[in-house]
C-alpha cells in the first residue's frame, strides 16, 4: 500500500513543490528531480511486486506494470529535456507546464494502478484536464483553437465512457450480485450479468476510451492539439496518454472476455484500426507540418495496436509490445522535432530544409526516429509489428494482414516524402536562423530513447519478456 | 413518490427542447440551471432519508444549480453575446431530431432488464434522450457557450442514470465525477475568456485556421 500511495503523492508534491518555487530556471530541475524519483519507485515496483491494496482497489498487474514502465522512462526523459528546452522558451513563465506535467504524471500513475473502473476513470479524465492548459502553452489564436477541440472532443468521449461505467455497475445490480466496479469483481460475475447492458456498456466504453486514444473516427482533435503543443508536451500526448487510453481499453477487453462480448469487440476494433491506418496513410502524403505529420502517424499506430487487440493470440504480444516501442519512438521523434522548430522557428515543411546540415544531431535523430516508426528493423517497432502482421497470416486472414501491409508501405513512401526533403539538402539560405543551437540537454533525452528503441529491437532482456508473456497471458481467448 | 419522480423527469425532458430551441444564451443557462436544481431534488424522491442524501442534495443544487450557471454568465456578459445565431443545423431540424432522439431512447430503455424497483420509472429513457440532446447541442451550434450548455446537459444526462446507482456506486466516483465537471467547466469559462480576447467573438467556427485541406 505504501508504495502504491507514494507512486501518486511523490508528482502531486512535486507539483506543489513547483508551484511554490518562484525561479523559471529552477522549476525544470525540480521537475527532473520528482521524475527521477517516480522512475526509483515504478521500478522497485516492477522488481517486487507489491501485494494488492485491501479491497482489491490498486493491485499493479502485468498490463499496468508495461503502461506504468513506458510512462516513467518517457515521462523521466521529457524531463530532462525541459532543462534545456525551456531555457529557449524564457519568454513566459512555464509554472503551469511543470505543475501540469506533475499532476498528468499522478493521474497517470492512478490509471495504471487501479482496478476499480471508475477510479481510473477519475485518472483518466484528470489527465485529460491537466493536459489542457500545455497545449495552450504558446498563447496563440491557433493553440487556443487547438485546446478548445481537445477539450471538447476528449470530456465528450470521456463522458461516453462514464455512461458504459455506469451500465456496467447497473448490469451488477440487476443481477443481483454485490454491487461494484472492480474489475476482478465484474470477471468473477461475469456469467450472471444481463448480455444486454454489458454490450451497451462496451460499445460506451469503447467509443469513450476509443477517443480518448484517437481511434479513427474520432482522432479530429489529434493534429491541432499534437501540431500546437509544444515537443515534450506532445511527446507525452502521443506517449503516454496513448497507452493509458489504450490501457483502459485492455481493461474493457479483459472483461468482454469474460462476457462473451470478445467477439463482438474484437471486430470492432480491427474495423477502427484498419480505418485509422487507412486514415493516417491519406492524410500523411500532402503534410505540409511536420508536427502534424507525427500526428497522423500516432493515429496510424493507435490503429496499428487496435487491429493487434483485435487479431488475438500472438498479435496480443505485439501490442502490448508496441506500448513500448511506440512510445519511445514518438518521444525520440516529437522531442527532436521540437529542437528542430526551435531552430527554424518553423514546423512548414517549406522552410525546413538541410536539418541534418544544420542540426546534424537532431536532424540525424529525426531521421533515425522516423526509420524506426515506420517499421523498420533493427528497431523496437519492427518486431511489434512484424509480429503482428505475421499473426494476421497465420490466423489465415489474408485481407487485414493485406489491408495492414499496404497502409504501413503507403504510409512509409508519404512519411519519406515529408522526411527525407526535411533532413537532406542545403539549408535554404533565406530561412530564419535562431539561438538555437543542440547541447548535451536538448539532445540527450532522444539520444537515450532512440538508443533505448534500437536495444529493444534486437535483444528483449528475460524480465521484460516474462512480463509482456504474463500480461498476454491476461488477455488470451479461452479455449 | 414515484410518480412525482416521473413528473420531475418530464420537467428534465422539456427543458431539453427549450435548450435545443431557444437562441438566448442566458435563457439556456437558465434553463440549465433549474434542470441542476431538478436533479438536485431527485434522488431525495427515490432514496430514503439520510444526512449523505442531504449533503449531497445541497451540493449538486449549489454546482449544478448556481456556480456553473453563474460562471457561464459571467462568460456571456463578458463577452458581450446575447444569442446563437446561425446554428449549423437550424432550430426545428435539431428539434425535431431530439423528438426522434427521445422516442428512440425509450424503445432503447424498454428492451433493456430492469430491477423491478426501477421497472415505472423513466429514468433510463430521460437519461439517454438527455444524453442524446446534449449532443446534439454540442454538435450543432456555432458559439463556444453554446457547446459548453451541450456538454453541461449530457452531463446531466449521465446523471440521472447515476441516481439508479447511488447506492451501488462508492461517493467517490461521484464526487470525483461532481469535481470533473466543475474543473471542466472552469478551464472551459478559461479557454472561452481567451477565444473571445483573440478572435473578438465567441464564434468558433471562426476557429479555422487548422481545418485541413
Amino acid at each position: 500500500m505504501l508504495f502504491y500511495a507514494a507512486l501518486i503523492i511523490l508528482p502531486l508534491s512535486g507539483a506543489a513543490a513547483t508551484w511554490l518555487i518562484p525561479f523559471d530556471r529552477m522549476r525544470p530541475k525540480v521537475l527532473s528531480l520528482f521524475a527521477c524519483g517516480h522512475m526509483a519507485i515504478t521500478a522497485r515496483m516492477l522488481i517486487v511486486t507489491p501485494p494488492e491494496s485491501p479491497g482489491g482497489w490498486f493491485h499493479l498487474d502485468a498490463l499496468g506494470k508495461i503502461v506504468l514502465l513506458s510512462t516513467s522512462m518517457l515521462f523521466l526523459t521529457c524531463a530532462i529535456y525541459s532543462i534545456g528546452y525551456l531555457n529557449y522558451r524564457r519568454e513566459r513563465s512555464n509554472r503551469t507546464l511543470c505543475v501540469g506535467l506533475l499532476v498528468c504524471l499522478a493521474a497517470a500513475s492512478l490509471v495504471t494502478i487501479t482496478h476499480h473502473l471508475g477510479l481510473m476513470w477519475v485518472a483518466l479524465e484528470t489527465t485529460t484536464i491537466s493536459m489542457a492548459p500545455l497545449i495552450y502553452f504558446n498563447r496563440n489564436a491557433r493553440s487556443i483553437e487547438a485546446t478548445w477541440k481537445y477539450l471538447l472532443i476528449c470530456s465528450v468521449g470521456v463522458a461516453l465512457a462514464l455512461i458504459g461505467l455506469y451500465f456496467l455497475a447497473y448490469a451488477t445490480i440487476v443481477a443481483k450480485v454485490e454491487p461494484s466496479l472492480l474489475l476482478d469483481d465484474l470477471m468473477r460475475y461475469a456469467g450472471k450479468l444481463s448480455s444486454g447492458w454489458v454490450h451497451a456498456a462496451v460499445v460506451f466504453l469503447l467509443v469513450g476510451f476509443g477517443t480518448k486514444m484517437g481511434l479513427a473516427p474520432l482522432h479530429t482533435w489529434k493534429p491541432d492539439a499534437y501540431g500546437e503543443a509544444p515537443g515534450l508536451v506532445g511527446a507525452l500526448l502521443s506517449g503516454g496518454l496513448v497507452n493509458l487510453a489504450f490501457l483502459a481499453l485492455l481493461r474493457v477487453y479483459q472483461l468482454s472476455l469474460a462476457t462473451n462480448e470478445i467477439l463482438f469487440f474484437q471486430n470492432v476494433l480491427i474495423v477502427m484500426g484498419l480505418v485509422s491506418m487507412i486514415f493516417a496513410a491519406v492524410f500523411m502524403a500532402r503534410q505540409a507540418d511536420f508536427k502534424r505529420m507525427l500526428a497522423y502517424s500516432s493515429v496510424e499506430h493507435v490503429g496499428i495496436m487496435a487491429v493487434a487487440l483485435g487479431l488475438g493470440g500472438k498479435a496480443i504480444f505485439g501490442a502490448l509490445f508496441h506500448v513500448l516501442a511506440n512510445g519511445l519512438t514518438k518521444g525520440v521523434l516529437f522531442l527532436s522535432s521540437g529542437n528542430i522548430h526551435r531552430s527554424y522557428n518553423s514546423k512548414s515543411t517549406d522552410h525546413v530544409r538541410g536539418a541534418l546540415r544544420r542540426l546534424p544531431w537532431s536532424g540525424g535523430l529525426f531521421l533515425a526516429g522516423f526509420i524506426a516508426i515506420t517499421g523498420s528493423p533493427p528497431f523496437a517497432p519492427f518486431i511489434s509489428e512484424f509480429t503482428i502482421v505475421s499473426s494476421a497470416f497465420t490466423q489465415g486472414r489474408m485481407l487485414i494482414g493485406a489491408i495492414f501491409l499496404i497502409s504501413l508501405t503507403v504510409i512509409f513512401i508519404g512519411m519519406a516524402l515529408t522526411v527525407l526533403p526535411m533532413v537532406m539538402g542545403d539549408v535554404p539560405p533565406d530561412s530564419e536562423s535562431t539561438s538555437y543551437r543542440d547541447s548535451f540537454w536538448t539532445v540527450g533525452p532522444p539520444l537515450a530513447l532512440l538508443l533505448l528503441v534500437f536495444v529493444l529491437g534486437v535483444w528483449i532482456p528475460a524480465p521484460l519478456m516474462e512480463l509482456l508473456r504474463e500480461a498476454s497471458a491476461l488477455l488470451e481467448v479461452p479455449q | 413518490m414515484i410518480s412525482l419522480a416521473d413528473q420531475f423527469l418530464v420537467l428534465v425532458l422539456l427543458i431539453n427542447f427549450i435548450s435545443l430551441g431557444t437562441s438566448r444564451l442566458m435563457f439556456s443557462i437558465r434553463a440549465v440551471a433549474a434542470q441542476g436544481v431538478i436533479l438536485g431534488i431527485l434522488p431525495g424522491l427515490i432514496h430514503p432519508f439520510s444526512w449523505h442524501l442531504v449533503a449531497i442534495t445541497i451540493v449538486i443544487i449549489a454546482v449544478k444549480g448556481f456556480v456553473i450557471p453563474m460562471l457561464l454568465g459571467r462568460a456571456v456578459r463578458s463577452a458581450e453575446i446575447k444569442r446563437e445565431d446561425e446554428p449549423f443545423l437550424g432550430y426545428v431540424p435539431t428539434l425535431l431530431l431530439g423528438a426522434i432522439f427521445t422516442a428512440l431512447s425509450f424503445g432503447f430503455a424498454g428492451s433493456l432488464p430492469m430491477l423491478p424497483v426501477h421497472q415505472n420509472y423513466m429514468f433510463v429513457p430521460a437519461s439517454i434522450a438527455t444524453l442524446m440532446t446534449g449532443f446534439l447541442v454540442l454538435t450543432t451550434r456555432r458559439k463556444a457557450i453554446s457547446q459548453v450548455i451541450g456538454y453541461l446537459v449530457l452531463e446531466n444526462g449521465i446523471f440521472i442514470f447515476g441516481l439508479l446507482l447511488a447506492e451501488a456506486m462508492p461517493i467517490m466516483v461521484e464526487a470525483g465525477a461532481l469535481l470533473d465537471l466543475l474543473v471542466g467547466t472552469f478551464v472551459m469559462g478559461i479557454v472561452i475568456n481567451q477565444i473571445s480576447r483573440e478572435f473578438s467573438s465567441l464564434d468558433t467556427s471562426l476557429l479555422t485556421s487548422l481545418k485541413e485541406e
